[in-house]
């Protein structure tokens, strides 16, 4: 799946990876974040 | 959330990215997202959205990213999460939906 041109929604996790970790890297891949969020629970 | 944006911009060309630290919750994501929620308490109870659902740290995603970003902010979880499991079960959950083929299409 190519990244480039998609619109993404990100989902992150506290204890995994995070939201806007995610959306760095999505963006780099030339992706565009439409939703980022970061769930925790705790 | 999901819903609303599903909702105002469409299903084309949209995909769901996650972080998920293992294999279980990685598959709650993506069967809540392409399945609707299985525990029928949230506001997806019933919705089957049919979202392609991919884990940030899988192969094929994880090298469209830019060495230096990927550095950054993903080099020590590679490390922590086990993405073999993960990627195993979120590739039979788009395979049994067949939503590789939509989304590559």
């Amino acid at each position: 799946m190519e990244l480039k041109g998609k619109k993404v929604i990100v989902i992150g996790e506290r204890d995994g990876v995070q939201g806007p970790a995610i959306e760095a890297c999505i963006r780099s891949a030339g992706a565009e974040s439409i939703l980022v969020q970061t769930q925790c629970f705790v | 959330m999901v819903k609303k944006v599903v909702e105002q911009i469409g299903r084309d060309n949209l995909v769901v990215i996650t972080g998920a630290p293992d294999a279980e919750s990685a598959e709650l994501y993506a069967t809540t997202l392409i399945e609707g929620d299985p525990s029928w308490v949230g506001p997806l109870a019933g919705i089957s959205l049919k979202l392609p659902v991919y884990h940030i740290l899988e192969p094929e995603i994880k090298k469209q990213i830019d060495p230096a970003v990927y550095k950054h902010h993903l080099e020590l979880m590679d490390i922590a999460i086990d993405i073999e499991q993960i990627a195993e079960r979120l590739k039979n959950i788009r395979e049994k939906h067949n939503l590789h083929a939509v989304i590559d299409e």
